[in-house]
């Protein structure tokens, strides 16, 4: 159903204008810098002398709540600002190739950021004898995180023709799914919702999934669950840009 | 070549475009007129897949625009109002770009992008940003996206919008280069336009088709033998019915 090559060339094409405009190194500074000095400066990597990544993996959820909806913010906003969308929608494509190319490069683009921190990895094998599988599992896990993270900016990006509603709307929406199984967040339904609404609230979030995988245990059902957060949100882009009234 | 069938688009309670219907065949240049909000944009949109109608649909070379959406597009080249374009890209960039979604490759990707850019004269552009071309060169970026692969149906809303007279010309001018081999559509409110390139013109308002014919039938239904009077007197008394 899909024509893989049209998702690619779309894939190739947004990926790009990441790096033709400053956005990309601005981004990529940013990750490195904030996720080092929360790593080494607050969690302090050197003094635990624990020889693993934990302290490091604890920060992703929360540097990704401010980066991933920045980096994803333009993906539909300025096609529909610019009216570029028009053209991308009346290219011998789909609107589905169109959204998974788009989907794809900006978690490309995070995966890139990701790949970036190889030297704390190496780091620790200088210092220590770290459990590479808790790493592998580690870093599988916050690339999920990441996907998950840009599905929702896809589709607040889709919602809007402004950067700035995208990215507090996504902001939003992602800090729900990372709270949503936080004892002061299910306290608010604890009162007076039934228990099943209570943990079906708690179970939709980010948080458990992450943490059982930063441990070095990849269960079926952690990506499972990532998999369908990510192909939740696409089928919501897909509804939100087919309904669309104009560019 | 192209069929539109019955055509409409309502935005909630509003009729934008109330059922249209009209051909346009190989070696045609159809001018779309018809005053600001009557429907132009809304009908080449539909045509052109971005919007869906509300009923009826276009045959583009005997392919279903909603059957068969991308056998479809594949025919058509299309220039939408304004020109847009990624600014960020650089002019050869966005020709290959636009070449590979059209499924060109190799060899042919090239010739395709090289042949486009000649014939809008945009090579002194070639290695600039989008974002920092005039507009002139922007509306020609966008129109040489249109064409590059050589489409059978071509649909222009408004390209003269906002340009110079000399761009005018020129733009006039390719579009008189390519009319022979295609079906082509061009929207516009400027009237001298019609004399200049269309070989029919469709006047619509508030929706609706009011006059089809060529432009010297056109001008027979007014006394003044002039098509602004024409179109003043199909137009004007619709649009405030319309707004009433």
């Amino acid at each position: 159903m899909l024509n893989m090559r049209n998702v690619w060339v779309v894939m190739k094409r947004e990926l790009k204008s990441y790096f033709e405009a400053p956005v990309a190194y601005v981004f990529m500074v940013g990750f490195l810098v904030l996720t080092g000095f929360l790593t080494f400066f607050v969690t302090r990597f050197y003094e635990r002398r624990i020889a693993d990544l934990q302290p490091f993996f604890f920060w992703h959820p929360w540097v990704y709540l401010l980066l991933v909806p920045a980096a994803a913010m333009g993906l539909w906003a300025e096609e529909r600002r610019t009216g570029t969308i028009e053209l991308l929608l009346t290219m011998p494509i789909t609107l589905a190739e169109a959204v998974l190319g788009k989907f794809l490069a900006a978690w490309l683009f995070i995966i890139i950021g990701i790949a970036l921190t190889f030297p704390i990895v190496i780091t620790t094998f200088y210092l220590g004898n770290p459990d590479a599988g808790v790493i592998i599992s580690g870093y599988f896990g916050t690339i999920l995180l990441a996907g998950a993270y840009v599905s929702v900016g896809m589709l607040t990006s889709a919602m809007t023709r402004s950067q700035v509603i995208s990215f507090v709307m996504s902001l939003l929406l992602c800090l729900l799914l990372l709270l949503a199984g936080w004892p002061p967040v299910t306290d608010i339904f604890v009162r007076w919702a039934p228990n099943w609404l209570v943990n079906a609230v708690a179970s939709i979030s980010f948080m458990p999934h992450f943490e059982s995988m930063q441990r070095g245990v990849i269960d079926v059902r952690d990506i499972v669950y990532y998999v369908s957060v990510i192909v939740f949100m696409f089928s919501a882009t897909l509804l939100v840009l087919e309904n669309r009234k104009s560019a | 070549m192209l069929e539109v069938r019955e055509i409409a688009k309502n935005f909630g309670p509003i009729q934008a475009v109330k059922g249209i219907s009209f051909n346009v065949d190989k070696g045609e240049v159809l001018g779309f007129l018809g005053p600001n909000g009557a429907g132009k944009t809304t009908t080449m949109r539909m045509i052109t897949g971005f919007l869906p109608p509300t009923s009826g649909t276009a045959i583009v070379c005997g392919h279903d625009v909603l059957a068969e959406p991308v056998a479809a597009k594949k025919n058509i080249g299309y220039l939408p109002e304004n020109a847009p374009a990624y600014g960020s890209m650089t002019v050869a960039n966005f020709l290959r770009f636009a070449a590979e979604v059209r499924g060109l490759r190799g060899a042919d990707l090239k010739n395709a992008v090289e042949a486009a850019i000649t014939k809008c004269r945009v090579e002194s552009v070639r290695h600039q940003t989008i974002a920092t071309l005039s507009k002139g060169y922007r509306q020609r970026v966008c129109f040489a996206q249109a064409i590059l692969h050589d489409p059978p149906v071509l649909i222009m809303d408004e390209p003269t919008d906002g340009l110079d007279p000399n761009q005018k010309f020129v733009v006039r001018q390719m579009i008189r280069e390519m009319a022979a081999e295609k079906a082509i559509i061009v929207s516009t409110h400027i009237l001298e336009e019609v004399d200049a390139v269309c070989t029919r013109a469709i006047i619509i308002s508030g929706g609706k088709i009011v006059a089809n014919g060529t432009p010297s039938e056109l001008k027979a239904k007014s006394s003044t033998g002039r098509l602004d009077d024409v179109f003043r007197m199909l137009t004007m008394g619709k649009e405030e019915s319309n707004h009433a």
